[in-house]
């Protein structure tokens, strides 16, 4: 083996505050070679991107190294002069983050930027290096990279914009490439198109890659190795096959166990317990708090990094218990609620929802932009007693229909009919934790706060609150927190609470778990689960994550571009016969088994704008399987799959059903 | 807790020392504020009369210890006044939003667009001069400047999750506005306000510099100043002490305001 690009020994990271030294990372050690792609994984607060940065020396002030050496194709970095640092980062070293729009200036044309970083580092001539930046956009899959170099970045899309800063990255030919989350603001067949890209560089630039993700998924596609982090420190190193096939940890059993399959039966089993404070440390094992497998033996020493196996090294003393004990995702599968209802509780009915445009006077002269469609005629309804999912990419109306169903905003056209007493008997739930809880508010008032509308005696509220804050497995005494003290997962049980609080029979749960870690994730939905048995309310779920939606839901629609395309139950839906866009969808969630790769059916183009939407089937211009003219021009009729499943396609039942049977892995 | 921003500390201290010494006027003065003593007028600061005395031979520090009254009270009754319009219009706009908004906020500009201090003029000779009059047309000043700061934060808060929750449970319009999004505007407002007062104060002094503030024989720092303008040819004094009490108070006040956003984060 060839010796290594990146070399990380022994690495340990503080940050000075005023609680004291927050160590952020111990003892990391971690190799990547050439043309060799080593995952990263770890959740938030595991110390990742401060790993990430720490090899680019780029840390805040008050962090300091406290030992270890960072040696980068044989030299240390920690040794190394500002202006040697200078030469080395973004030519030699090159790191993409998660945000390709702050990553970009806003005021130059894209191939500008790529050409400057040529014209400074390689002191290239400008048209060489204008010819260059073509080339490099050429590399990360452009299909048409004239054109886009001419554009400035927000005329191009979130995908493209991170083409471009992964082509800016390549610029200086660099033999260490640092992804920081590349994929995590986009959506699933971007986010699938992008990783194609990465396994593509691999083999086309043969540069060290270290990929960073939270996303066990993203990382079985790309890495050939893994390391796991866990508050600071790396639990386990192995070959990316034999980690997910058998994980000898137990976070990364816990962590791998948590993730949703999308066969909708394996996962969603949740670690229980806290992420420790890194100011004050449990004494051994960082994770015997939380770990199944504890023994006194883990409290008294933290574990070395041993070797197990071939390339195998994991951090725990119990491994040899770890790996006898079977693993129990498949035995814990959440009960999916079957539909047993036909009453439909809430029923949109050609609902359509358009923001903004231009006044009547500027209509009627023909200037002036047209409204954003965001909802075009949608109608589905929600029955007692069930959980309806709404999947979608960015952008396809999905939460602005929540937002209907709780009168958050007034359809333009159509109706949205909730059978109700009250209505006020439809709640919501929201996606950020950090912003659906008032800061300037402890928990027991804003518990208590619906209880008053709900016409309460004090009494009777501060009983009810202590309920509430139990039925979500919160202790009664966080009453009296203030938001800022809890931690995501916490801030969005408070969140949940409060939406029951007013007893309600209908629940809207708007990304309820997308801003939380896979295994706060698989506990909060677990939650959701049971509180709904006993409310025995219906769920509108609305969420990007089919993976997820398969566990929780009975009946699904998949919205594109603000119209419903599919709708029908859960298992129908995530089988042929399907949508060509549910069928794109599903092709590109990424599977966390590297034994399955990826098969993404590639969606040419980008989404079109909701002001201008395409004529006649709104999917034609990106569809793989579009038939010729009457897509473009009549509206797709409903075609009648099954008593519960109904299409919005021109291509008939029947063919829909062969093609998708072709495309299954 | 982080430690305190220095400039917290040092405007904290003078505010303190000056709110203390206007409280305890009537104990610490040596002499009345209009006593005269015609045989020592125009004193330098001597073992008598610490500070001076001025052109009357009143004491300088007796007239500068007590002239420090009106100028705060006019500064934090003016603000207050500032808050109580500018805060509610500020919210309503915010959170209202569309045509409403759009109406608010050009007459605001329109406002704004006017100097403060000749809008005071104004409003002063409309209805006379006096210290009611010169907190009253302060006050007004300060309402537009206030009602921009308010609607400002209050817009980004219009969206927030946990309004939005407020209202899909029924809240009624008024307690969205003042139960929930209020208490997150009152960082930015209570930096904003410190800030104002500072330039209340001056304005204050200003008006009764003018003549159209606080009236004599009162003890007034603005006033002070006024009538020590003819005689600073023949003695520095009567218009340098409560020249140096005025800046180190409005100094202070902007202090601790900038100490007050950096700890408090707003903007």
């Amino acid at each position: 083996m060839p010796p290594p690009v990146l070399d990380v020994r022994a690495l340990s990271v503080q940050f000075e505050t005023n609680d004291g030294p927050l160590r952020v990372l111990r003892d990391v050690s971690l190799q990547v070679a050439r043309g060799e792609t080593v995952g990263l994984a770890g959740e938030s607060g595991s110390g990742k991107t401060t790993l990430g940065y720490t090899i680019l020396q780029a840390l805040a002030p008050t962090a300091r190294i406290t030992g270890g050496a960072i040696l980068f194709e044989g030299r240390d970095l920690l040794g190394v002069g500002e202006d040697e640092l200078r030469r080395l980062r973004g030519r030699r070293i090159a790191m993409v983050y998660q945000d390709p729009r702050s990553a970009l200036n806003p005021t130059m044309r894209v191939g500008a930027q790529i050409a400057e970083v040529l014209e400074i580092h390689e002191r290239a001539p400008a048209r060489a290096a204008r010819r260059r930046a073509q080339e490099l956009l050429e590399l990360v899959n452009i299909a048409d990279p004239a054109s886009v170099a001419r554009h400035y970045p927000h005329e191009l899309s979130g995908g493209m914009q991170q083409r471009a800063v992964i082509a800016m990255a390549l610029a200086g030919g660099p033999s260490l490439l640092i992804l920081d989350e590349p994929t995590t603001g986009l959506d699933v067949t971007t986010q699938a198109r992008i990783l194609e890209l990465v396994a593509d560089l691999k083999r086309r630039v043969g540069a060290a890659i270290l990929y960073i993700s939270h996303d066990l998924a993203v990382i079985a596609q790309v890495a050939d190795r893994v390391g796991v982090l866990y508050a600071g420190e790396l639990v386990e190193v192995a070959p990316t096959a034999d980690l997910f096939a058998q994980p000898i940890h137990p976070y990364t059993r816990g962590l791998l166990d948590a993730l949703p399959h999308l066969d909708g039966v394996r996962g969603l089993a949740p670690i229980e317990g806290r992420f420790p404070r890194l100011t004050d440390l449990p004494p051994g094992c960082v994770f015997a708090p939380r770990c199944d497998f504890v023994a006194p033996a883990c409290t008294v020493a933290t574990p070395a990094l041993e070797t197990v196996a071939l390339e195998r090294r994991a951090r725990c003393v119990r491994w040899p218990t770890v790996l006898a004990t079977p693993r129990r995702s498949t035995s814990e599968a959440i009960e999916r609620a079957a539909v047993t209802s036909d009453v439909p509780l809430l029923a949109f009915e050609h609902v359509s929802k358009h923001f903004g445009g231009a006044g009547a006077v500027a209509r009627w002269l023909g200037v002036g932009a047209p409204p954003v469609r965001a909802v075009d005629d949608v109608s589905f309804d929600v029955r007692a007693d069930e959980v309806f999912a709404l999947v979608g990419e960015s952008g396809c109306g999905k939460t602005t229909l929540g937002r209907l169903a709780v009168r958050l905003l007034r359809p333009t056209a159509g109706r949205v009919r909730f059978a109700a007493s009250k209505p006020t008997d439809a709640q919501i739930v929201f996606q950020h934790p950090d912003s659906s809880l008032n800061p300037m508010k402890r928990i027991g008032p804003s518990l208590a706060r619906p209880l008053v509308l709900r016409g309460l005696r004090r009494r009777e509220r501060g009983r009810r609150v202590r309920e509430l804050l139990e039925s979500v497995r919160l202790d009664p005494d966080y009453g009296a927190r203030w938001p800022a003290a809890l931690s995501g997962g916490e801030k969005q049980r408070v969140a949940i609470a409060r939406a029951l609080a007013m007893a309600p029979q209908f629940v809207v749960l708007d990304e309820p778990v997308s801003a939380l870690d896979v295994s706060t994730q698989a506990s909060i939905i677990r939650l959701l689960a049971e509180l709904r048995r006993t409310l025995s309310a219906s769920y509108l779920m609305i969420s990007h994550d089919l993976s997820l939606v398969r566990h929780v839901a009975a009946r699904v629609g998949v919205m594109y571009l603000g119209r419903l395309v599919e709708i029908g139950a859960v298992d129908e839906v995530f089988r042929a016969p399907s949508h060509p866009y549910t069928r794109a969808l599903l092709s590109a969630v990424p599977r966390p088994d590297p034994a399955v790769p990826g098969r993404p059916i590639r969606l040419e183009g980008n989404v079109p704008s909701a002001q201008h939407p395409p004529t006649g089937c709104r999917f034609h211009t990106r569809c793989p399987q579009k038939i010729g003219r009457v897509c473009e021009e009549a509206e797709p009729p409903w075609a009648r799959a099954s008593a519960t499943h109904w299409i919005a396609c021109h291509i008939p039942i029947a063919e829909l059903s062969r093609s998708s049977e072709d495309a299954r892995p | 807790m982080t430690s305190l921003p220095p400039a917290l500390g040092v405007g904290g201290a003078i505010l303190a020392l000056v709110l203390a010494l206007s409280f305890a006027a009537p104990w610490i003065a040596p002499f009345p504020t209009t006593e005269q003593h015609m045989l020592e007028r125009l004193k330098p600061p001597g073992a008598r009369f610490l500070l001076g005395t001025d052109q009357y031979g009143r004491d300088l520090l007796s007239r500068t210890l007590f002239g420090g009254r009106p100028a705060l009270g006019l500064g934090l009754g003016a603000v207050a006044l500032g808050l109580v319009l500018g805060v509610p219009i500020g919210l309503t706009a915010g959170y209202v939003g569309g045509r409403l908004d759009d109406l608010v906020m050009r007459v605001v500009d329109a406002m704004l667009a006017f100097p403060s201090l000749l809008l005071a003029l104004l409003i002063i000779t409309a209805l006379g001069a006096s210290t009611g009059h010169a907190l009253l047309a302060i006050g007004v000043a300060n309402g537009p400047g206030v009602a921009r700061i308010v609607r400002s934060a209050t817009l980004a808060l219009r969206e927030a999750e946990f309004v939005l929750a407020a209202r899909a449970r029924g809240e009624r319009h008024l307690y969205v506005m003042f139960g929930e999004i209020f208490p997150n505007v009152l960082p930015p407002v209570i930096v904003e306000g410190t800030l104002r007062i500072g330039f209340a104060i001056l304005a204050g002094a200003s008006l009764s510099f003018l003549g159209l503030g606080v009236q004599p024989p009162a003890a007034d720092w603005g006033l002070m100043i006024r009538e020590a303008r003819q005689y600073v040819f023949l003695s520095p004094w009567p218009l340098l002490v409560p020249g140096t009490a005025l800046a180190f108070t409005i100094v202070a006040f902007n202090l601790f305001g900038d100490g007050l956003r950096d700890r408090l984060g707003a903007t």
